[in-house]
């Protein structure tokens, strides 16, 4: 019985959202346009720039496109965690949150449940641009479609949950640019989403080292192995790792107990 | 976890050796950093009472509704919903409570049925009984036609309308509003005062009602006093205006208030 409880809660979180997303055409609009554009124009420029060594996954010379396109699927789910962090934000703003937190269920879950609809988004998403991207020849394995599928859960969890932390420190919505300047491009740009690390390397060691340890560069690369059907376990560790910490910063930023509701008395308080 | 869907709240009422108020606030304190908002807040509100949480803009009215709907935690006193304390048993105190907030709560792109089916599914209601109570609220306020419309085509008023019925899908016992009037005009005040005095009668239900506009107490509602943190008075309004030595309700909180000030500024 209680478990049914917390699965119809789970579920209205997911069909909202998911209406939510259909609705905001021009969120759909863009996010599908902007990996289209890195991969149409962005890549087809770079092919030439950039030349690739056989490195692992791969068994063999590759396009550039499809090297950057499991980077492009990273970066769908980095919108969409940010994304949802900024929902979350107006949400609070606007007062909408509390129709959520007035809900009997604890707390932890309805951020988790928030966290899934937000995941399940951007696997969607991700899946609609693999089938683009078939038609640009990037054709991994077609097992791989599979097997990414579990990787995609894995990154879109952390990414979110990332958001879902980020959400918790920003006051205002006009805050989001910066979350733009200093979340976003940093994290996307020193990975290796673009290039590989022993590019990186050749140029700047440092600026190497940073993209080793950007989360982003881990779940870019757990994404990249399993769509070539192989397990990279460090990626896969360091991607779990980060989902802890991220998600568990989360829970505690938002408990009723302390955080900054408590600190602060919550969205528009006057009294 | 126990399953708050079970017996109804009415009969543990009845079936316990003292009948507890639906909401007993007692002894509450909050404060933000330095700042005391609340202050030794103590009120009760039986099953079938209108009350009016009366208090200018800062007397601390949506601080104590954060509280009893455990936006964030009591940290001094306790608050029960039929004997529920909210930090130990938030789950079934809050299953427990419906609220209209003052800001507008409605997701506007979402049609009217979508945004009950999803505050039904966050209580944790089957499919089915969503649609039925759905059903059931929208036809009382005269909106079911309306149903898979957007809540960005309803008027002001139809929306407030709305949100008390959504607060209603999964029948709490306590309904709180705060300031759910603010924006509409006189006529859709009065239709929504109505309504909810209505549902007060008939349902039994214990309503918390957060103004700063005295004239939405009317004779029988209970009602609170909140003015800077502190309760000046609590009863039915005849109560209190007696106790204030005052004609009418207005005269009392203006006297009341004005006591409190001189006190404030006498420390």
């Amino acid at each position: 019985m209680t478990a049914s409880l917390y699965w119809r809660c789970l579920r209205a979180v997911i069909i909202r959202e998911g209406l939510r997303f259909v609705h905001q055409r021009e969120r759909f609009f863009a996010a599908l346009v902007r990996p289209l554009v890195w991969l149409a124009i962005f890549a087809v420029g770079f092919r030439a720039v950039l030349g690739l060594s056989i490195i692992p996954p791969y068994e063999t010379y590759i396009l550039y496109e499809d090297y950057v396109t499991p980077g492009l699927v990273g970066m769908i789910q980095l919108f969409n965690g940010m994304q949802s962090s900024l929902s979350m934000v107006y949400d609070r703003e606007m007062g909408s949150m509390k129709t959520l937190l007035v809900s009997p269920l604890p707390r932890w879950y309805l951020l988790v449940c928030k966290l899934l609809a937000g995941v399940l988004v951007s696997i969607a998403q991700a899946y609609v641009f693999f089938a683009i991207a078939w038609f640009w020849e990037v054709q991994p394995p077609p097992l791989g479609y599979l097997a990414v599928l579990p990787a995609l859960v894995l990154s879109g969890l952390m990414l979110g949950a990332l958001g879902l932390l980020l959400s918790s420190f920003i006051r205002q919505l006009e805050n989001f640019a910066g979350v733009m300047n200093f979340v976003i491009f940093p994290m996307f740009f020193a990975s290796s989403a673009l290039y590989p690390l022993w590019r990186i390397r050749e140029g700047s060691p440092t600026l190497a080292w940073i993209a080793g340890i950007n989360p982003f560069t881990q779940a870019v690369e757990l994404i990249r192995f399993a769509l070539y059907l192989q397990f990279n376990a460090t990626a896969f560790l360091a991607v779990a790792a980060c989902l802890v910490l991220f998600l568990g910063g989360a829970i505690l930023a938002y408990d009723p107990g302390r955080g900054f509701w408590a600190r602060r008395g919550g969205p528009a308080e006057q009294g | 976890m126990a399953c708050y869907e079970t017996a109804p709240p009415d009969q543990r009422a009845m079936s316990g050796t003292v009948a507890e108020p639906v909401l007993a606030v007692e002894g509450l304190s909050h404060s933000f950093g330095n700042r005391t908002v609340l202050d030794d807040v103590s009120f009760g509100i039986p099953a079938g009472r209108f009350a009016v949480l009366l208090g200018l803009n800062g007397a601390g009215k949506t601080t104590l509704f954060s509280l009893i709907t455990r936006i964030y935690n009591t940290r001094r006193g306790s608050i029960r919903v039929f004997g529920f304390d909210m930090r130990r048993q938030p789950t079934q105190a809050l299953a427990r409570i419906g609220v209209v907030f003052q800001q507008p709560t409605l997701d506007p792109d979402l049609t009217v049925l979508q945004n009950l089916r999803y505050h039904g599914g966050l209580h944790g209601l089957a499919p089915a009984v969503i649609e039925q109570r759905a059903a059931e609220e929208l036809t009382r306020i005269g909106l079911l036609e309306r149903g898979d419309e957007r809540v960005r085509t309803l008027s002001g008023g139809q929306r407030r309308r709305v949100e008390i019925a959504r607060a209603l899908l999964h029948q709490p016992s306590l309904l709180l509003l705060d300031e759910p009037t603010v924006g509409l005009d006189i006529e859709l005040r009065r239709q929504v005062l109505d309504h909810v005095h209505d549902l007060c009668r008939e349902r039994g239900l214990a309503v918390l009602w957060a103004t700063h506009l005295i004239d939405e107490a009317r004779d029988g509602d209970g009602v609170v006093v909140l003015h800077r943190g502190r309760v000046l008075a609590e009863g039915l309004v005849d109560e209190v205006c007696a106790a204030a030595g005052a004609p009418a309700l207005g005269p009392a909180f203006a006297r009341l208030t004005e006591r409190a000030t001189q006190k404030g500024t006498g420390q």
